[in-house]
């Protein structure tokens, strides 16, 4: 019987015990924080939920428009693939840490990258 | 543009306005209260038409449902109709049965309302001065030892509602609260799980109401709270929290002072600065903050780094209104 990635990651738990450590990352890399600076935390930890969870190919409300207008604004602020790469580092980094397996780890890799146009503009 | 229709009127919505902003320029006469999204004071029903979700912020599902929003944080994409809610959101009359000064600036004042009101303590009423003036203040007292509702008013500058509490409200006097809101409470079911708080002022009103009743559950896990001002003048309730650290071992309490050399028995430092130092570990804890919404938003962000979990640092921002423009 075939799983979805979702299920083999562990569906919504998989995805709550992420977000934590996800943002935390987030936060305290250098490269990225900020860009967060000044945002309500609650407001921005429930959008880092959104995307881990369609990262981890959940059920997701954010179009390939909803992506480019979200981060409109960041981009106009400079924001570039090296932002972009230092988020996907720390998306692999949360899930290692999760002891997710790697074929796991790539495939939800694949779906998170699948968005760097959109994110960027380009 | 969107209109707002309101009590058989049409007003036209401007670009970037409010509902509230809107209904208050056109001298429509509604009640509010922080104009932040707190307090819920200006809570109103959408008749017609959908307000936007980020206008829903804190209430209640059935209230979501129901087309309840916040017209302070309101930039509706369309059209709406609107009315004050009716008796589910009703003030109560309450009888002011005591008032003591705990510091030069904050008043203790004890309230018996006419019906009663289930709260949590942490949790918020609004008092109402008159028809459409509000404030919120935090519940510091303990529904299970306390006969009557406490809250803690600090005397801000030019505060409309404060000044009335410390200068005109007299025991004997009648006034209307409205609540409880909030989520700023103690929850059973974890009684070993560390219990950090810090409050800044009033922001102690909670906190203390939050402290005794984890220790009424029987909170066995360590409860640490650190209360700071830049003076001692700014602190208050010492003695009283000082006798509850000596009589329950996992209570600790620690008051702050940011302003300069400390006596004996203060930490030096800002409260959230020295609560971070001692307990530098926060996975598993539950975090409160009250008070200063400085204080408020550097302590989330640091007791989450610090490894609590978001969902576990519960955070009450002590907003002044503003004076209308």
């Amino acid at each position: 019987m075939s799983q979805s990635l979702f299920e083999r990651l562990g569906g919504e738990a998989a995805v709550d015990a992420a977000v934590d450590i996800f943002y935390r990352k987030v936060l305290s890399d250098n490269r990225i924080a900020h860009f967060f600076e000044g945002v309500d935390m609650a407001t921005q930890a429930a959008k880092q939920k959104t995307f881990l969870s369609m990262a981890f190919g959940g059920p997701n409300r954010y179009s390939g428009g909803d992506m480019r207008n979200a981060h409109a604004r960041l981009v106009k602020n400079g924001l570039n693939a090296s932002h972009f790469d230092a988020v996907m580092e720390n998306l692999a980094a949360t899930m290692q840490e999760l002891n997710v397996p790697e074929e796991l780890i790539a495939e939800a890799a694949a779906i998170a990258e699948s968005t760097r146009k959109d994110v960027l503009g380009q | 543009m969107p209109d707002i229709r309101y009590d058989g009127q049409t007003y036209p919505l401007r670009d970037g306005q409010t509902v509230l902003e809107c209904l208050t320029e056109h001298g429509a006469s509604v009640p509010f209260g922080c104009r932040s999204g707190v307090c819920q004071t200006c809570l109103m029903r959408a008749e017609v038409g959908h307000p936007p979700e980020a206008s829903q912020k804190g209430l209640k599902p059935a209230l979501k449902a129901g087309n309840y929003f916040l017209p302070c944080i309101c930039h509706p994409d369309e059209s709406l109709s609107v009315s004050l809610p009716g008796r589910e959101v009703a003030r109560i009359p309450a009888t002011v049965v005591g008032m003591e000064l705990l510091n030069a600036e904050i008043m203790h004042v004890s309230l018996q309302p006419r019906e009663r009101i289930k709260y949590r303590a942490g949790q918020f009423i609004n008092l109402y001065r008159g028809e459409n003036l509000a404030r919120s203040y935090s519940l510091a007292s303990l529904p299970t030892e306390d006969s009557h509702i406490h809250i803690h008013v600090r005397r801000v500058p030019e505060g409309k509602v404060s000044h009335w509490v410390h200068d005109a409200l007299r025991p004997g006097d009648t006034v209307e609260v409205q609540g409880p809101s909030g989520d700023c409470f103690y929850l059973p079911g974890t009684p070993e799980q560390g219990l950090l708080l810090i409050g800044t002022g009033s922001g102690l009103a909670p906190l203390y109401g939050i402290v005794r009743d984890a220790l009424a559950q029987g909170h066995t896990g360590p409860i640490r709270l650190f209360h700071g001002s830049r003076n001692r003048s700014g602190l208050y309730l010492i003695d009283r929290l000082r006798e509850l650290a000596r009589n329950y071992s996992n209570f600790d309490y620690t008051p702050c002072l940011s302003g300069g050399p400390v006596p004996e028995g203060f930490a030096s430092g800002r409260a959230h600065q020295v609560a971070l130092n001692e307990v530098s570990n926060l996975a598993g804890w539950r975090v409160f903050l009250c008070g200063h919404p400085e204080m408020v938003k550097v302590a989330q962000k640091a007791a989450f780094l610090a490894g609590a979990s978001m969902k576990d640092i519960a955070c009450d921002a002590f907003t002044s209104s503003a004076p209308p423009g």
